[in-house]
């Protein structure tokens, strides 16, 4: 779908309102998933594996049934066995018999963590006892923790009964679920004419999202077979696909209540306990809510890949790059899927790249099936690209932001897999960047005794998607309006998406209320995610509040007995153009209107919002001693399209810049051997604090994406993606010391000055 | 088979101003306490070992995480909680500094942050940035990078004088 963005001044569009559902959340009545309770509930827990990589040779459950106070146990026996059919729900894809076995292992367990068993009673004392007490017999198997264990010859295979597909053909016994590969060019023709040629291979450890609230499943299997689900999620509507699946029943005989979510990042898209507690509370009778504890959370969701990006780019003496070739190889965790489509699109994203090649390859390892993260996979890739351009641009004694336009892509430039962009807003974004105060300050090169600064840039990309989602509006008796949706709203979309309706409406965003509604009540709306709800959502309120309008000049029509042409509508008052003694207000009108009231409703399936660029500026102050980095001063410069809400657009800056400093410097999931993560509390996974960063500056720049009537484009996910190697550069531009390994924390800082010396 | 039958203990506190007893058993946090047994839910668990900050109340006006303290070690104090935090006549200045900044995006730390700055504020009316954010250490957000959590802090301490 595409239009011309409307060029007008807006009066909502733009502003600073409360949003709609603030008043809750900084009150404490907001109720997010582990917040509700049903009569009669009972509480769920489930027996997690403790090993990464073991064969299920039997369970025995009877000791926990006896147990007072316990309702009933399951094990995967209670689940329906799935064949392998592909299923897709936007950032999510992969085969439903995987989908299944993640919920709960049937023959093998695939990770520490993986869910063998769950119980439900009558508090959650009693459900941890009980689950003490399933023994299970297990068979141990090595497990392979990375890409290059799990890519070996004589690796251990995670999947005996998987058909990997390397670049079309169909291959048994092997840990790489996919290799795919995009081509365009000549790349050794390029390569052979290239003054410079420079390649790097960073390597990254697995990361979390690291949301706050805990995952949650709440449910009531009642006796028409009717299941009703209560969860905090970014898709209501995905969790309904996806526990019709593994249960095996209709769409329809779900229903999905969304609950407020404490976060998700793309890790709040699978589902995990909904099944379970679906299915204890089919046993039961009963509701039943199953609560993830922190440990839970990062030993068995999420997570985002770790893996290993190994880049060459070559340039022409003039500083032009001939060719680009990219080797991805990412975690998928257990089950497939480690979005090396989305990495092998944003790998060269920000340049005009004449010719480049692109293999990728979706690895299966033993850690918990991979959740997409924010932008999944661009910043994986960009840390290698950006890395790769910093070391050009040094050896060449290049201005970074220089070789970045000189090289920059723009409308018409050919992407990865083919397509040429529409407009898009990197070049602005550049040259905002050189404009900014920041780039044109002195980095202070005299700094306390012992500590050394360093100053690093980098561009990322998220290509935003769309998909579908549908509005409902309904015209109160008082003039205002009420707006039904489907998009679970993790940061402020109730605003942006009734911010917009109001703008058609030509009323304030106060005046139109937003609520986000359960799946029988509203139409499919894919995933809060991909960064597409205010651009799909919004466009439907959009369609949704001019269909209100034709609507309300209907109406006004058989009221005043006149033709539909003669009546006009704006800013809440339709009128007559011919007779100013007809005229009314939207609460007038509202009162009585003919023939019932004035609601409608609208849906769209859109394509991708034109991608999100964003340009990152670091300043690190770095303890030679001790390794430790301080982030001193931070820039976020991002083409936003159209900032609906720009308080809540330079939030998504500043957490997604405050997301990726935390990945660059201390994030990771430290591995035993054994495929163990032994720092799974936030004490030892090390998320940055308010004292851990800076003020992040934000500048926001406006190029109007041409699919979106207000120019919106997704703002979320690109602002995850420069932060690792702005820091890597800045680091290497403070200390000569190039890092290519995440997280780069003290230890590995010391041991390169060491190497170094 | 036997259980260990653990007896209940009454627990007479003050939650929110409001006095009470309460029938808990004796190894339950006060964090489950507020959340389960007297059924105030704004009190958040993030974690349950003290890291993340979500389960912030004031006790004896002391913050503390209440995952960490026993609901028996209640008795005879004055807890406050989020829901305590605005009067019938409104908000309290830092709940409508954070709606006016944004400072908040999935909410679910919010309740924790709120809890922490009133303590900040009760105490120092005037906190520099640098103190705010070691005050905040303690409580966890992953949504907003803490920027705008630091300013309502300011602008609610800059009003509320």
């Amino acid at each position: 779908m595409v239009s011309t963005p409307e060029n007008k001044n807006y009066k909502v569009i733009g502003t600073r309102p409360i949003r709609h559902d603030g008043y809750d959340k900084v009150t404490g009545r907001a109720q997010y998933g582990a917040d509700i309770k049903l009569p009669g509930m009972l509480i769920g827990a489930v027996a997690r594996s403790p090993y990464a990589h073991a064969k299920i040779k039997s369970i025995d459950t009877s000791e926990a049934e006896k147990m007072d106070g316990v309702f009933a146990v399951m094990t995967a026996k209670d689940l329906p066995r799935l064949g392998d059919i592909v299923r897709g729900n936007s950032e999510e894809s992969g085969s439903e018999r995987h989908l299944s076995e993640n919920v709960m292992a049937f023959e093998k367990v695939l990770y520490k963590g993986h869910v063998v068993a769950g119980v439900a009673a009558k508090d959650q004392n009693t459900a941890f006892e009980a689950v003490k007490k399933i023994k299970v017999d297990y068979e141990v198997l090595k497990p392979v923790i990375n890409v290059d264990q799990a890519m070996a010859k004589d690796a251990s295979i995670l999947h005996e009964d998987y058909l990997g597909d390397h670049l079309g053909k169909k291959v048994k016994n092997t840990n790489i679920a996919a290799h795919v590969r995009h081509e365009s060019g000549n790349i050794d023709d390029g390569f052979e004419k290239a003054d410079l040629v420079i390649e790097k291979e960073v390597d990254m450890q697995t990361v979390h999202q690291g949301y706050l609230e805990p995952h949650t499943g709440t449910a009531v299997w009642d006796e028409e077979d009717r299941v009703k689900i209560w969860t905090s999620t970014q898709g209501s509507f995905a969790v309904r696909d996806s526990v019709s699946k593994v249960l095996d029943l209709d769409v329809s005989r779900i229903k999905v209540t969304p609950m407020e979510i404490g976060g998700g990042f793309g890790g709040k898209i699978p589902i995990y306990l909904e099944p379970i507690s679906a299915v204890l509370s089919k046993k039961t009778r009963r509701p039943v809510k199953t609560v993830m504890s922190r440990t839970d959370v990062f030993d068995a969701s999420g997570p985002g890949p770790g893996g290993k990006v190994k880049v060459k780019i070559g340039i022409d003496s003039e500083g032009k790059i001939l060719a680009a070739y990219a080797d991805i190889r990412l975690e998928a965790g257990a089950y497939p899927e480690a979005f090396i489509e989305a990495a092998a699109k944003c790998v060269f994203s920000c340049y005009d790249v004449p010719s480049m090649k692109i293999d990728a390859y979706d690895v299966v390892v033993n850690k918990p099936s991979s959740a997409p993260y924010r932008a999944p996979a661009s910043p994986q890739v960009a840390f290698a690209t950006e890395t790769v351009v910093d070391e050009i641009c040094n050896i060449k004694g290049y201005d970074p932001i220089d070789f970045r336009l000189k090289n920059v892509a723009e409308k018409g430039t050919r992407t990865a897999l083919g397509p040429k962009y529409r407009t898009i807003g990197l070049k602005e974004c550049l040259e905002a960047a050189k404009d900014s105060d920041h780039w044109k300050s002195d980095l202070d090169s005299n700094p306390k005794s012992g500590k050394k600064r360093g100053r690093g840039i980098a561009s990322g990309y998220w290509f935003n998607i769309g998909f579908k989602s549908s509005v409902n509006l309904s015209l109160n008796p008082d003039g205002k309006v009420a707006l039904t949706e489907g998009s679970t709203d993790i940061g402020g979309s109730r605003a942006s998406i009734a911010m917009q309706a109001a703008e058609v409406l030509g009323i304030p965003a106060e005046d139109v209320r937003p609520s986000v509604v359960d799946t029988d009540s509203i139409g499919i709306t894919d995933v809060t995610g991909g960064s597409r709800t205010t651009y799909a959502t919004g466009y439907a309120a959009y369609n949704a509040a001019h269909k209100l309008i034709e609507q309300i000049i209907e109406k006004s029509a058989l009221k005043w007995d006149i033709s539909k042409d003669q009546i006009e509508y704006s800013d809440g008052v339709v009128k007559s153009k011919t007779d100013s003694e007809l005229k009314m207000t939207l609460k007038e009108i509202a009162d009585d209107p003919p023939g019932g009231p004035i609601v409608s409703s609208a849906s769209v399936d859109l394509e991708e919002a034109g991608g999100g660029f964003a340009v990152h500026i670091a300043d690190l102050e770095i303890d030679e001693e001790t390794g430790k980095t301080d982030v001193v001063n931070y820039t976020a410069i991002q083409d936003v399209g159209k900032a609906i809400h720009p308080s809540y657009v330079e939030g998504q800056m500043q957490g997604g810049a405050a997301q990726g400093i935390g990945w660059a410097l201390n994030e990771e999931y430290f591995m035993s051997d054994d495929g163990i993560m032994l720092n799974s509390s936030y004490l030892d996974y090390r998320m940055p604090t308010s004292l851990d960063l800076p003020m992040i500056n934000t500048i926001m720049i406006e190029v109007p994406s041409e699919e979106h009537p207000y120019g919106v484009r997704g703002v979320g996910e690109p602002p995850i993606v420069p932060p690792v190697p702005a820091i890597g550069n800045a680091i290497n531009d403070a200390l000569g010391l190039r890092l290519l390994n995440t997280p780069m924390k003290p230890s590995r800082i010391t041991e390169a000055l060491k190497r170094k010396k | 088979m036997a259980e260990n039958k653990v007896k209940k203990v009454t627990v007479n506190t003050t939650i929110n101003g409001q006095e009470m007893d309460i029938l808990i058993d004796p190894y339950v946090s006060l964090l489950e306490t507020l959340r389960e047994v007297v059924g105030i839910t704004g009190t958040k668990e993030g974690c349950n070992d003290g890291n993340c900050g979500a389960c912030t109340v004031n006790l004896d006006g002391r913050i503390v995480d209440s995952c960490l303290v026993l609901g028996v070690e209640a008795e005879g104090k004055n807890i406050e909680t989020v829901e305590g935090m605005a009067s019938p006549d409104g908000l309290h200045p830092l709940q409508q500094a954070f709606l006016e900044e944004a400072a908040l995006q999935c909410g679910i730390c919010t309740p924790g942050f709120l809890v922490s700055a009133k303590a900040l504020l009760d105490n120092e009316p005037d906190p520099s940035e640098e103190r705010i954010r070691h005050w905040l250490a303690g409580n966890l957000c992953r949504c907003t990078g803490y920027d705008k959590i630091v300013k309502a802090v300011t602008k609610a301490s800059k009003e509320s004088k």
